[in-house]
């Protein structure tokens, strides 16, 4: 097999396994024909129902917003809290054991307890729970790339008499953000999950509510409309972020590309 | 050996604990850490007895952990303590008999790979939470829905990294084995295997945190028995002492689970300190 059919066959099997996926699921559906498992095109239809865009607005917008603010949050607590302890020795020996311990957190323990400190089921309690967990992986991250930078960069930085602050914003966050970025790619993908979950959980609006609620009622074709419309937002969101990343971090990977590790 | 007063730079990483520095270690180690554990409690049991924040709200540290020092002697705080870890290593085993064979087949088999490139890279970012609704529904509110959701969010992050690590394998050696007339299966217990442990044992690290916390959350959002039923009726009957002892030992169960697979990941890396890359 030469390698040209060897390479149009491969495209081919990468969209046609997905292919075979949908009209497996389909064939099964029809044939199985539980309410429990809707046909595809039923929750298609249910999909474009309500997601394009009746409830577009009461209900994706709210999980949106909550996703933005808790992510926004938690990314600029974790670089501002990481590049102090990124660079002093002693503030991570104090901060450290609390570290290690909240992340180890399993998050949906603190929902109950969210709630009843910040006296709120609306979007405080809400951005405020996924910013927290949020800010560990850019946190970590945050800490782990600034001890790691090259001494030489901030020896020399400081031989030049260059103020602190512009060699905070000059040489250490860039050295740091690839390992920052990486960081939030993660954050992102929980803030999605948080989001889920605290809308589970004491909720009025929202994509997660509307899924309970669904079930609740056994309105099992908008709950997997739900389902789908869940999957999409992570799938989408990681996309855009790598978008996002690939240009922002466009200098990075071009000097990676000429000097080797 | 001196003291060297700039940091010491080895094969490309910098290290940073300089060889004087381990003899100061012990006291500013230990002390400081401690010191502020201690100071964050005593703030806590301050801003709860000055009712701050009022005691009905936050109970006070001491009375958090009475509350956890009487659940400790109960035994059904045990029992919900061994279905949660019972949730977790069912979760966490079987997400690693399905996930690490999978990843050898799709990492060593570019045709594989690229055939599952597009379901992997869809279901791989769906929060396992959206599961819970459908488990409800199918599986019912057991320990199989737990033990499913468990499974399913721990198999992304293993499955991942194996085909990373199978991926990185260095070709040279691969093609040494091969001239040398190792066969297909040898090839990949003595090479490709070992080779790619690292990213397995990282797999293992991030997917165990991962299994814990989703059989938690079944166990708190469907009623499966376990420490998050515990925390769902302590919630449900407004008694906030036990609701805080809870999270203090479901944070305790975190790092324990944590630091456990760390120390594993560490041994089973003594021989391969270097190239570990976290890329999940």
């Amino acid at each position: 097999m030469s390698r040209r059919t060897y390479r149009a066959l491969m495209i081919a099997a990468e969209i046609a396994v997905p292919l075979a996926v949908l009209v497996a699921w389909q064939l099964w559906t029809v044939h199985a024909n539980s309410p429990k498992f809707p046909r595809l095109s039923t929750i298609l239809v249910e999909f474009q129902h309500m997601w394009l865009f009746s409830q577009f607005g009461a209900q994706v917008v709210p999980s949106l917003i909550r996703i933005g603010a808790g992510f926004a949050i938690g990314v600029a607590a974790g670089i501002l809290l990481g590049l102090p302890l990124g660079l002093s020795p002693l503030l991570r020996k104090l901060a450290m054991p609390h570290i290690e311990y909240w992340r180890a957190m399993p998050p949906p323990a603190l929902l109950p307890i969210s709630v009843i400190l910040l006296r709120s089921i609306g979007n405080t309690q809400k951005i405020a729970f996924i910013a927290f967990f949020c800010m560990f992986p850019v946190l970590l991250n945050s800490i782990e790339a600034v001890r790691g930078i090259d001494p030489t960069l901030v020896d020399t930085a400081r031989s030049y008499r260059i103020p602190w602050s512009q060699r905070i914003r000059r040489v250490v966050l860039p050295a740091a953000m690839p390992q920052i970025v990486a960081g939030m790619r993660n954050s992102l993908a929980l803030a999605v999950i948080m989001m889920v979950l605290s809308e589970y959980f004491a909720a009025t609006s929202g994509v997660g509510y509307v899924l309970l609620i669904s079930k609740n009622t056994f309105q099992l074709g908008p709950m997997w409309a739900a389902i789908v419309l869940i999957g999409l937002l992570g799938y989408l969101l990681n996309a855009l972020f790598l978008l996002a990343e690939r240009r922002a971090l466009a200098w990075h990977r071009g000097w990676r590309a000429v000097s080797p590790e | 050996m001196s003291a060297p007063t700039q940091p010491i730079v080895d094969a490309g990483s910098v290290s940073f604990s300089a060889p004087a520095s381990r003899f100061r270690i012990s006291w500013s180690s230990v002390l400081l850490p401690t010191l502020s554990v201690v100071g964050a409690l005593a703030l806590w049991e301050l801003i709860s007895r000055t009712n701050t924040i009022s005691q009905r709200d936050l109970p006070a540290m001491s009375t958090s952990f009475r509350a956890l020092w009487s659940l400790l002697q109960t035994g059904s705080f045990w029992w919900a303590f061994l279905d949660t870890v019972r949730g977790w290593a069912l979760g966490l085993g079987i997400a690693t008999v399905l996930a690490v064979p999978l990843g050898i087949v799709l990492g060593s088999s570019e045709f594989a790979a690229r055939a599952f490139r597009v379901p992997i890279e869809f279901l791989r970012p769906i929060p396992s939470a959206v599961l819970i609704p459908l488990l409800f529904l199918t599986l019912g509110t057991n320990l199989k829905s737990e033990v499913f959701l468990a499974t399913f969010g721990a198999f992304w992050p293993l499955l991942v990294q194996t085909m990373y690590g199978v991926r990185d394998v260095d070709p040279l050696a691969l093609d040494t084995g091969r001239s040398f007339g190792l066969g297909r299966v040898e090839r990949l217990t003595r090479i490709t295997l070992p080779s790619s442990v690292p990213y397995i044992a990282t797999g293992l690290r991030i997917s165990s945190t991962v299994a814990l916390i989703l059989a938690f959350t079944a166990e708190l959002f469907m009623g499966t028995p376990g420490l998050g039923q515990k925390v769902n009726i302590a919630q449900a009957y407004g008694l906030s002492d036990q609701l805080f002892a809870l999270a203090i030992a479901v944070g305790f169960l975190g790092l324990a689970v944590h630091l456990v697979v760390s120390a594993l990941e560490r041994r089973a890396l003594r021989w391969h300190p270097s190239q570990r890359q976290d890329v999940a």
